[in-house]
């Protein structure tokens, strides 16, 4: 936590001269500087889920972001004065999604002049009851990238809590919104960013018995959707490499279940494994060397796991029954599964090479599809009794909690933070689909917006 | 802590610029359904379908679907009636292939009724075996849940859609 408040803050002193897309330096506010304290470490939020009430109530006010010039731009609003509207936009909306803050946006603020981005107007904003304060602005260089400016007062305080610049190609400018917008939830929360991050996702369309499949992708806040497959082969199960430029899925071309490696670059894609029998269930190391794999043979499934560049495989499971699925530890040290060799789905640990398997699931019900999350202290699963619900529980099996209460939810997937897991919904009867989230408290649950009904989410990590 | 130094350094590496300077504002267009359509072939008339066809399959066995229980793959008395049926007329032909499909209801996780499904279409194709049918002539496919017959979300539409089917292959 210390280490990682270091790196935000010095961070804008430290790293101006990365290529192309960048942090960018910028110039201190003329307010008082915060300095972190150990108090203000201990004000984040810790492992334990119960003290998030208090932020519900933490008045955000983001007002536009003004420009000191107006320029035309690429970007969505047409020049630098609307798009620094629509940059406060996507901030106001990743805070306000989040659930644990309530933020106000510019659509319900006066603007603010381009000097006041470093010189708030505090007296005004106390007036109007923020407890906290987010200004930016946008610029616009004569080569048509933009620089995004992002400051983070205490209106209280009266004080300057952090600041990042970043500059951006014009098709980029969300995201330096959602950096800002992970800045503010960084520095008020204590939790590490998550707003910077895509979804891969199976996008739905047709009736119930002819339903059209296709990978898809999209932003963590649903804008930039773009499909991948033209639904033509089933497409299920997708998931984003650690490095974004690839996608492993499962595909039902020439009528074969195989996974698939799609190059994202490339918009080509190979056949992982030449398997014996049906290849499904696909995932990624931590390091992206290795992906897993569940393979059927003669009716037995087993995990497997094989180099993503292609070579021989590995068994890593070998007991009768349906061993399926896996999820690396963030060390990459163990592998949590699925199997049924107790007589019912359970979730298992193992070692990475197979070895030590070790039932961990003892609650009543059935367990599955577990996958851990990226920061190690919890495992998200589908719990099967009756309806299906997502829960948690700790890497030992203790502590089991649900997090949803619905007639079908399934097949949860990690925030990169570790704090939100998305997962999908299925209605009953009409077995419509839709991608929803919740956090670890329960409390905050919403349907993501897609374009179609939506399966199979896989939120990849913070991106690079 | 080494992602947190990267997010805090680098905002965007070469390779997402490209694949985002190359994001279309508007979804692509679906592509349009290949149909093919086949002229009736015209000839002598026969009655009943041609010997060997999926339609005399279909007229020939008890049923071209065995069902299972909930989360089971085991060949009843029942499904033994039927597959013993398929396996007479595939002694018939002894030319053809078939293909097994096998299929899971709703209620259950995706990756694990793949597995599910793959057992089932094992279960009724070694049962084919043990008739005297060569493997070789067999291949097993599972659709998991993704292809039900049956679209309530109750009991009776489960049980129709736990199954194994066998189709010729022309």
């Amino acid at each position: 936590m210390m280490i990682r408040k270091l790196v935000l803050l010095l961070g804008v002193a430290l790293l101006p001269s990365a290529a192309l897309a960048q942090m960018q330096a910028l110039p201190a506010s003329k307010t008082p500087q915060a300095v972190p304290t150990a108090q203000a470490d201990e004000g984040g939020l810790t492992g334990s889920v119960t003290d998030e009430s208090e932020w519900q109530d933490l008045g955000i006010a983001i007002p536009a972001f003004p420009t000191d010039q107006p320029v035309p731009t690429a970007a969505e609003g047409g020049n630098t004065e609307a798009l620094g509207r629509n940059v406060a936009r996507v901030v106001y909306n990743d805070l306000k999604n989040n659930g644990l803050f309530k933020p106000v946006g510019p659509d319900a603020l006066p603007g603010i002049a381009y000097a006041e981005v470093v010189a708030p107007a505090f007296q005004g904003w106390r007036a109007r009851s923020a407890e906290m304060l987010v200004q930016g602005f946008v610029k616009g260089a004569p080569d048509g990238r933009l620089t995004v400016g992002c400051y983070l007062y205490d209106v209280q305080l009266g004080s300057e809590l952090v600041r990042q610049g970043y500059v951006v190609k014009p098709e980029e400018w969300r995201r330096a919104a959602h950096k800002c917008a992970d800045m503010v939830y960084s520095r008020l929360s204590g939790e590490s960013p998550f707003f910077d991050s895509k979804i891969a996702y199976i996008a739905e369309t047709g009736p119930k018995d002819h339903r059209r499949k296709q990978l898809a992708i999209m932003d963590s806040d649903g804008a930039n959707h773009r499909f991948i497959t033209n639904g033509q082969a089933t497409a299920l199960t997708p998931r984003y490499s650690p490095d974004y430029s690839k996608i492993v899925y499962l595909s039902y071309l020439d009528g074969r279940p195989r996974i698939y490696v799609y190059d994202i670059g490339t918009g080509r894609q190979n056949l992982v494994t030449e398997g014996k029998g049906p290849t499904f269930a696909p995932r990624w190391s931590p390091d992206g060397r290795y992906i897993l794999y569940s393979m059927a043979i003669a009716g037995n499934t087993d995990i497997y796991r094989v180099p993503a560049t292609g070579g021989e495989s590995m068994r890593l499971t070998n007991t009768p029954g349906i061993n399926v699925g896996g999820s690396y530890s963030p060390d990459g040290s163990k592998i949590v599964f699925e199997s049924d060799r107790s007589g019912s789905q359970q979730v298992y640990v193992m070692n990475a090479d197979g070895s030590n398997q070790k039932r961990i699931s003892f609650f009543g019900g059935r367990a599955a599809t577990p996958e851990w999350s990226p920061r190690g202290d919890q495992i998200a699963f589908t719990h099967l009794g009756g309806n299906f619900r997502i829960a948690v529980m700790d890497p030992s099996g203790g502590n089991m909690r649900f997090l949803t209460d619905s007639w079908q939810d399934e097949a949860p997937t990690w925030s990169p933070n570790g704090r939100i897991v998305q997962f999908f919904r299925t209605e009953r009867n009409s077995g419509k689909t839709g991608i929803w989230q919740v956090d670890l408290t329960g409390r905050n649950e919403r349907k993501l917006n897609t374009p179609v009904d939506g399966s199979d989410p896989a939120w990849g990590p913070v991106l690079p | 802590m080494p992602r947190h130094v990267l997010t805090a350094t680098v905002l965007v590496s070469a390779l997402a610029l490209s694949a985002c300077a190359s994001k279309p504002k508007e979804l692509p267009p679906q592509p349009t359904a290949t149909t093919t359509t086949t002229t009736a072939p015209t000839g002598p008339q026969m009655t009943g379908p041609a010997p060997g066809s999926q339609a005399d399959f279909l007229a020939s066995v008890l049923s071209d679907t065995v069902h299972f229980d909930t989360d089971r793959y085991n060949i009843d008395t029942e499904d033994q009636g039927v597959l013993k049926s398929q396996a007479q007329w595939l002694a018939r032909y002894p030319g053809k292939m078939v293909t097994i499909e096998g299929h899971c209801d709703e209620r259950g996780t995706r990756d694990y009724n793949i597995a599910l499904g793959e057992r089932r279409a094992n279960a009724a194709k070694n049962y084919l075996v043990s008739l005297g049918i060569d493997a070789a002539r067999i291949t097993t496919v599972s659709y998991g849940k993704e292809r039900p017959i049956a679209l309530g979300s109750d009991e009776a539409s489960y049980a129709k859609n736990r199954r194994a089917v066998t189709i010729t292959v022309q």
